[in-house]
């Protein structure tokens, strides 16, 4: 393909068009510079995994427009530590902490509005800003804040290379509308995502079952950037299997099933193979803590693939999902509707029925100790037999979130190559998280990381530009 | 067609009651998300809370070409087109005006005909103004009956409405919270106060929420206007045509300017705002209706204005005939959301006392 070496002359080019990008250009163009942003979705997907999103993590010493009382900086690493096993950058995630208070006001101020904590997540309300609308709504008025500023957007345009030499990228190029363009900007900046969606690279790191994993956001986080530039021996963080994988409803779509797909029945379930056996303890701790595992979980069951079984009891417990669940009269019917083995999965409900105990102090809103006993693996919590009809199913899926392999870069979002930085390219958001915790994930985290080192990266590259 | 699309916009509920993000943009979500199961009621209800203000389809990351196909404000809108035909009394006159703009003008058209031959052959009274032209008890036997018909048939449509989505007994506060949403057009404001995304895909502004309430103070200030004039003909025996400084021009010519302006306003806000967030089949009698309503106002204006001139005839009976049609169509027309987003509102604060309740 013959590559068009473009007309227009950029002091920035923003490779990607989600949460880190904008932030970026936004305070890139607001320091002076020429800002262009390569966004490879069409207008319609444009906002990567931002547009999915709904909160972002905030440290606060007093009550802060929806967040109440206060979210102190070392209560807000103390729960970073746990999540991740100590796999923290913790001068970075320190840095992020601490500028995450001051990211409300500035959101503010470019058009994002909050509101209180969503209906079902009043766990986060001190924690978590919740974004009126969701991030889609903080992506559009992202966009209006930089086209207001002179940025200019390009959608269905894909950056394939980055050419650095000695310590430099000389150019870059993208396709559009199947035709090759050469851009030399004074700096880059790569806000590009995770490579999650590339099934092909998941499967080389996990092997042949990632082939069934879903994919909760975007088809365009493909990594290819990641790639090129990994190529070229820029210095990468985090290994490809670590991703972000939670347990969805099966029948969800490969890509872009967003928040909806989520499953909060698991404790209040039993979770079966396709063998319509048990394999994990459903109960084991309160669901915002657990569901991050059992992404993992089904992941290593055959054919990637789980089903949850609760009873008419049960049904209203947990919030509502996308697809109404399989329901039957029976348990057999069930199994039938839902291809288990019919006999082996009302012998699993059986055996664990016999099992459970006394039920009284059952509390679906606590760990509630009531248990199994005698039967392996146990349920630890909220055990009450599946007896009342009709009984209901769902299938779960792997659904990824996002990949942790990314580019290192340092407390000024720089990335480097050996041991030099690369004198004039920085990344923020997914494609550099990795820097920061190299697994386990808190909520609203990402988004944070992605407004702090947006804001910083699109700070420094506009001061090398002038 | 009913089923279908109180289907479509129950599939989409369904997904929403998952999602939950829109839920600080207007009071449909709330409610939305006080349900597991959606029955036709329920669907009913939100349709009429929905006041098309577009928030949560800007904001919706589900909307086309993904395949969940979310559009919300335009399910909504056919179920509450739907559901005000159905509802309407007599039903079929609902079937030809909700969604045909032609056939508002033509009975505009027919209105002012008719008007126009009474007062020439017809009404010549000995009264003064414009009372010679047309018998101030010409005057009520022609509107007595054009303004009670239209409110008996409203009372029908109301009722069949409470019954529908299961009002229950309406106490005071239940109508103040309502009537403190409309008066400055909550469910317009975004949640955030800044309007609405009307105009410019997803940019918010004041524009419809503004426009609306233009038309709306300004209608209520022409209704009482003429109020005032026949308080003011029969407990004082005072009639028209008043002077500038009475109440019935005090009230009338701000309330007149006001509506038309409003009408005008929102007439070129539909046309700039995207038509498939809306019903498409009432498209064509929605564009009616404002014009309608505008005319009413504009014919009214310029009456004032040429009263005392040879014009006066004809001008008032174009005047008379837009009022005539006005309010015979107001059971059938867009004007009728009026009542049911008030009663919906009703319902919603029952809705919110009842949850707050133990
Ligand atoms: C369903 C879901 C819900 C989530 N909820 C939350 C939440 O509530 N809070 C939170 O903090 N985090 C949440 N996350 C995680 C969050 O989405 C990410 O941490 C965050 O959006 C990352 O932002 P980003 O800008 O780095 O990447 P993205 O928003 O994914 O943006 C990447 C951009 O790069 C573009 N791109 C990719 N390749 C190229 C290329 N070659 N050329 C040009 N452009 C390219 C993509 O099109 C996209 O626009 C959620 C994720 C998912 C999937
Ligand atoms: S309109 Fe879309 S974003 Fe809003 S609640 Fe419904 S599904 Fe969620
Ligand atoms: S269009 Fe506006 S009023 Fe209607 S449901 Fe959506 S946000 Fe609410």
């Amino acid at each position: 393909m013959k590559i068009i070496r473009a007309s227009e002359s950029y002091d920035i080019v923003v490779i990607g068009g989600g949460n880190a990008a904008l932030c970026s250009a936004i305070t890139a163009a607001e320091a002076g510079a020429t800002v262009l942003i390569l966004e490879a979705a069409p207008k319609a997907y444009r906002g990567g995994n931002s547009r999915h999103t709904r909160n972002f993590r905030c440290m606060h010493s007093e009550p802060l427009g929806p967040l109440i009382e206060s979210y102190s900086e070392d209560e807000y690493f103390n729960d970073l530590m746990k999540v991740t096993n100590g796999e923290t950058d913790q001068g970075l995630a320190r840095m992020v902490i601490r500028q995450s208070e001051e990211c409300m006001p500035w959101m503010e101020r470019h058009g994002v509005r909050f509101q209180p904590s969503l209906s079902g997540t009043l766990s986060l309300a001190r924690t978590n800003a919740f974004f009126l609308g969701g991030g889609k709504a903080l992506i559009n008025a992202y966009y209006r804040t930089a086209e207001n500023l002179g940025v200019d957007v390009k959608y269905d345009a894909s950056v394939t290379h980055l050419e650095v030499d000695d310590g430099e990228v000389l150019y870059l190029d993208y396709i559009q509308r199947e035709q090759s363009f050469r851009l030399s900007p004074k700096a880059v900046v790569v806000a590009s995502g995770g490579f999650q969606a590339d099934t092909d690279w998941l499967a080389r790191a996990w092997g042949p079952a990632a082939k069934n994993f879903l994919i909760r956001g975007t088809p365009y986080n493909r990594g290819v950037v990641l790639d090129d530039l990994l190529r070229q021996g820029l210095e990468q963080v985090g290994d490809p299997t670590q991703c972000h994988a939670v347990a969805i409803d099966g029948r969800s779509p490969k890509y872009d099933g967003g928040i909806v797909t989520r499953l909060d029945c698991v404790p209040f379930s039993i979770v079966v193979n396709k063998d319509a056996e048990r394999f994990y303890d459903e109960g084991e701790d309160v669901w915002p803590k657990r569901y991050a595992i059992w992404g993992r979980l089904i992941a290593a069951q055959p054919e990637q693939i789980g089903y949850a079984i609760i009873d008419a009891e049960s049904l209203e417990l947990f919030m509502p999902s996308v697809f109404p669940p399989i329901k039957a009269d029976t348990i057999e019917d069930l199994a039938i509707k839902m291809d288990l083995p019919a006999q082996k999965l009302r012998a699993t409900v059986d055996k664990f029925n016999a099992s459970c105990g006394d039920t009284s102090g059952f509390r679906p809103t606590e760990l509630d100790g009531v248990s199994t006993s005698g039967l392996k693996p146990p349920k630890t919590n909220w055990a009450r037999p599946i007896i009342e009809a009709p009984f209901y199913g769902y299938s779960l899926r792997t659904g990824v979130t996002f990949t942790y392999l990314g580019l290192k870069v340092d407390e000024n979002a720089q990335c480097s190559v050996g041991n030099r930085p690369v004198s004039n390219l920085w990344a923020a958001g997914e494609t550099m998280a990795g820097s920061i915790l190299g697994q386990g994930y808190l909520a609203g985290f990402g988004m944070t990381i992605g407004t702090v080192f947006g804001r910083i990266a699109g700070k420094e590259a506009a001061k090398y530009a002038n | 067609m009913l089923i279908d699309t109180k289907e479509e916009a129950r599939r989409q509920s369904e997904i929403c009651n998952a999602c939950r993000y829109c839920e600080g943009y207007c009071s449909v979500f709330p409610s939305l998300h006080s349900n597991r199961e959606f029955s036709d009621g329920d669907i009913i209800q939100l349709a009429n809370l929905c006041h098309n203000c577009r928030g949560c389809y800007y904001a919706c990351q589900y909307t086309a070409p993904h395949e969940f196909d979310l559009n919300l404000p335009a399910a909504l809108a056919e179920v509450r087109q739907d559901s005000w035909e159905a509802f309407a009394y007599p039903r079929f006159v609902a079937t030809h005006f909700q969604k045909n703009g032609m056939a508002i003008a033509l009975a505009t058209s027919l209105c002012f005909a008719a008007l126009f031959v009474l007062t020439q052959w017809l009404g010549r009274g000995n009264g003064e103004g414009f009372y010679a032209f047309m018998s101030h008890d010409l005057m009520v036997v022609i509107f007595a009956p054009a303004f009670v018909l239209p409110l008996a048939s409203l009372i029908v449509s109301l009722r069949r409405y409470w019954l529908a989505v299961d009002g229950t007994r309406i106490e005071l506060s239940h109508l103040h919270d309502a009537l403190r949403a409309a008066a400055n057009m909550h469910n317009l404001a975004g949640g955030h106060g800044e309007g609405c995304n009307f105009e410019d895909e997803d940019r918010f502004t004041q524009a419809r929420r503004v426009a609306h309430q233009l038309v709306l103070y300004g209608f209520l200030l022409c209704f009482a206007s003429t109020s005032s004039g026949t308080i003011l003909h029969y407990a004082f025996d005072l009639s028209a045509p008043y002077g500038l400084f009475s109440l019935p021009k005090l009230l009338g010519v701000p309330g007149g300017l006001m509506l038309t302006w409003g009408a005008v306003w929102l007439f070129r806000l539909k046309l700039k705002a995207d038509p498939n967030l809306g019903s498409m089949a009432a498209r064509n009698g929605e564009f009616g209706f404002i014009a309608l309503l505008g005319f009413v106002a504009a014919s009214g204006i310029v009456l004032y204005i040429v009263g005392q001139t040879a014009w006066m005839p004809l001008a008032l009976a174009t005047h008379l005939g837009a009022v005539l049609a006005f309010f015979l169509l107001t059971p059938y027309t867009k004007m009728v959301h009026g009542i049911y987003r008030f009663a919906a509102l009703v319902r919603d604060a029952q809705r919110k006392t009842d949850s707050n309740s133990p």
